[in-house]
């Protein structure tokens, strides 16, 4: 029997053994939408899944029972109905979270983080678009750039991420003008001038109707770009990861037997190759990978995000939280640095308190020292303030208990982000982005409890015990230095 | 460049094992759930391949409702010996030896008491501090906004609209004494990711997936497998050998089976993408009462 996805051409039909052994090799697109519930983003959300026919005919009965009752979309199926799962949202007619979404279609499989547009809720957009490659901004083609537009792109190049879509929908509302268009993609442009967003395209869509979202639009002869389903299919996302610089946190020490003693973690950045020369920071010892382990055999080499387990030639000792790396490529290691940190508690941050910080594998007490400046999300201004509350970003330095290993998030994501956890609701407070190191700071060391192991006549052999309890005690809040 | 390059299920098996990884590292007293399904079947082995070629550090448990299919039953036993893990089978023996069953108390009470209770009972028996749970975000709609780390406070409820922000791959496990984390490491896998899965990896599943020749009864419009005799008298004469096979399994009585052809894993993918029903209408408690789902997470169902 023969089939396909709904929108592929009859010629391209493949049968069931084909189909799977193509998609097998399917890569993978993380995408983040941001917009309104105005903007028509259920609805362009609800077509992709539509059309690439993800909609089962049980959903789509439901979906249209569900419209007629409660649904905002007059005659149209309201495909929002069908994104909002929860019912205290649907009560409230507003998606109030992240909600993910999985489609595929013949080159690809795609990840969506959908999130809410809502100012207070910049929060859920930040937890949204944390893993994305691409972020589609959308803008109602009457209303063009406004100011939430503004806050949304200005959030993608916090994130981090590389492509932007900018989809001005409702074209059929404006009469599909290509002046109107042009005028909003120039505005656009110059405002995300002074962002650092590598690859921005622009679209003409109408989500309700279907223009330009799978195929190209008759409506729009002067659009010579792609579909946005084409765009999506066909943008190069391999170069988003960093392959140059190794760095592996580790996560996990596996100790099966006497003879093999493996490091477990996933490669944050970089390429590792068997007979490597690495470093674990932050002893500095050095030794060379005898191999990189995995369940289904060896690897000659591993880069990101692979998982594996990596042996080495000598018996360091490395634990949790510590850093494998290449001896001539070094993060910083400190315990100062400055970040743009995103408040996500409901609580205002207390400056006085000693949250904890967990970046990579690594878990240590943080002490805020001062905040720069606070950014207006709207209109990029800066600020001074002395604490934040919900949704408040601003550049902050921070201060360590032990030293965390880092670049700078602009260069490396996963080993420049970091979040703040509230020790007393173990809530998670606060996600960071690190710019670079800082001043230097004495405070933990005010903080610390001095234990002098000599004057207490303890012998050298017990000392590798004890700083394995200090270790725990950190864990728990406790800071001891230990003086040999 | 192309070197570097991994397919969609080679990311997504990396980002399991990290999450399992990072549970095992950070937990005193983790366990997985296992529910003998499909979506298990691939979670266990992935928390294999994460420790080989060492052991798993943590033991798997199976909540027993005593009304699974007996193949299920069988097929657990044979796993968890193969493999060499240590498995924990628990159930509401209170309840059981009081005779609750989908037949003479209905499937909302039966999955209360012999489901969800029974899990809570012995989360709090062993005192586990995580539970890993096999569940995928594309399932349901109230899944697709769970966190991959979820907090459940200590009476295990879940609180939708106050989870804790999640980014990147770095994953908040701090909790107080009594609280717990449900953790799913299969959050971004979809259902045809899971079968492709299974297809290249060889994974062993339940036959129940695969059609045959099968007793059916029609009950309410769902097509019931006569397992065992406790099937009511009523049913007896109209039971009918029909080729079908299922799509989700649970309580012999409130898994319904589809009629089916497809005894490969090609053909069941095949029949997948054909299909115009979505995985969780062979299930008969999605449909007891309106957002019914979410509320049974809200209480503590996985």
């Amino acid at each position: 029997m023969e089939f396909s996805l709904q929108h592929i051409p009859m010629e391209n039909k493949l049968n069931i053994k084909e189909f799977l052994d193509k998609d097998e090799q399917k890569d993978l697109l993380r995408l983040l939408t941001a917009g309104s519930v105005d903007d028509g983003k259920s609805t362009l959300i609800g077509r992709l899944l539509f059309d690439s026919k993800k909609l089962y005919e049980d959903q789509l009965q439901a979906l249209e029972r569900d419209s007629k009752r409660v649904g905002n979309a007059g005659d149209h199926i309201d495909y929002a109905l069908l994104l909002d799962g929860l019912k205290a949202e649907r009560e409230q007619g507003i998606t109030i979270d992240v909600a993910y979404r999985y489609f595929s279609t013949n080159n690809r499989k795609f990840i969506i983080a959908d999130t809410p547009g809502h100012e207070q809720y910049t929060r859920n957009m930040i937890t949204g678009g944390s893993t994305a490659n691409l972020a589609i901004i959308l803008v109602d083609a009457r209303a063009g750039v406004i100011t939430q537009t503004r806050r949304h792109s200005y959030l993608v190049s916090l994130l981090g991420i590389k492509h932007v879509v900018l989809a001005v929908n409702k074209m059929d509302l404006v009469d599909f003008s290509e002046e109107r268009f042009n005028e909003i993609v120039s505005e656009y442009l110059n405002f995300t001038k002074s962002l650092n967003i590598e690859d921005v395209n622009c679209i003409p869509l109408s989500a309700l109707n279907g223009d330009n979202v799978v195929e190209k639009s008759d409506n729009t002869p002067w659009y010579k770009g792609q579909s946005l389903l084409d765009f999506l299919e066909t943008v190069k996302i391999d170069k988003d990861q960093n392959y140059d610089n190794f760095r592996f946190p580790v996560q996990y020490v596996l100790r099966p037997n006497l003879d093999f003693r493996g490091f477990c973690g996933k490669v944050a950045s970089g390429v590792v190759r068997k007979g490597d020369e690495v470093m674990a920071l932050p002893s500095g010892k050095r030794s060379h990978v005898k191999s990189i382990v995995t369940y289904d055999g060896e690897l000659d080499l591993a880069f990101p995000p692979q998982s594996v387990t990596i042996t080495l030639e000598d018996e360091i000792d490395v634990s949790r939280g510590e850093m494998l790396v290449h001896v001539n490529d070094q993060p910083v290691t400190s315990r100062n640095f400055e970040a743009m940190l995103v408040w996500m508690d409901e609580k205002d941050m207390d400056v006085n308190l000693n949250f904890y910080l967990k970046h990579t594998t690594n878990t240590t007490r943080v002490h805020i020292e001062n905040i720069k400046y606070k950014v207006d999300v709207n209109t990029m201004e800066q600020s001074k303030v002395d604490f934040l509350k919900l949704n408040e970003i601003a550049c902050v330095s921070f201060t360590t208990a032990k030293p965390i290993f880092f670049d700078a998030y602009a260069k490396n994501r996963n080993c420049g982000s970091f979040i703040i956890i509230d020790p007393i609701t173990n809530n998670t407070s606060a996600v960071g982005m690190i710019i670079g190191e800082s001043s230097a700071s004495s405070y933990f060391d005010e903080q610390a409890i001095e234990i002098n192991l000599k004057q207490l006549n303890i012998e050298e052999k017990h000392f590798e015990a004890i700083e394995k309890v200090c270790k725990e005690l950190e864990k728990k809040g406790v800071i001891v230095k230990l003086v040999k | 460049m192309e070197e570097y390059k991994l397919s969609h299920l080679k990311e997504l098996e990396a980002e399991s094992i990290h999450i399992i990884r990072e549970v095992a590292a950070e937990f005193e007293n983790p366990v997985m759930l296992y529910s003998i399904g499909k979506d298990s079947s691939v979670m266990v082995r992935l928390a294999e391949k994460a420790f080989a070629p060492g052991k798993v550090p943590f033991p798997l448990m199976h909540i027993d409702s005593k009304w699974k299919f007996k193949e299920m039953i069988q097929f657990r036993d044979e796993y968890a010996k193969k493999y060499g893990w240590n498995l924990i089978v628990e159930y509401n023996k209170e309840a059981y030896e009081a005779g609750v069953g989908p037949f003479t108390n209905g499937s909302k009470v039966h999955t209360d008491l012999m489901k969800t209770q029974a899990l809570l009972k012995a989360l709090d028996k062993y005192k586990f501090d995580a539970a890993f749970g096999g569940a995928r975000r594309d399932e349901e709609k109230s899944r697709a906004k769970e966190r991959i780390f979820s907090f459940r406070d200590r009476f295990h409820q879940w609180d939708p609209k106050n989870q804790r922000p999640e980014l990147w791959d770095i994953y908040n496990a701090r909790i107080h004494k009594g609280e717990s984390i449900r953790v799913f490491p299969l959050s971004n896998w979809t259902e045809l990711d899971i079968w492709q899965y299974i297809r290249l990896e060889n994974i062993p599943i339940v036959p129940l997936y695969y059609a045959k020749e099968r007793p059916i009864v029609e009950i309410d419009g769902n097509l019931i497998m006569a397992d065992d005799d406790r099937l009511p008298e009523k049913y007896r004469d109209q039971i009918k050998m029909r080729k079908v096979r299922f799509r989700t399994l649970g309580c012999w009585p409130l898994t319904g089976a589809v009629e089916s052809e497809a005894d490969t894993i090609e053909k069941i993918v095949e029949e997948m993408m054909t299909t115009t029903k979505s995985e969780r209408t062979t299930r008969v408690i999605d449909f007891d009462q309106e957002g019914s789902m979410e509320q049974k997470k809200r209480e503590g169902y996985f």
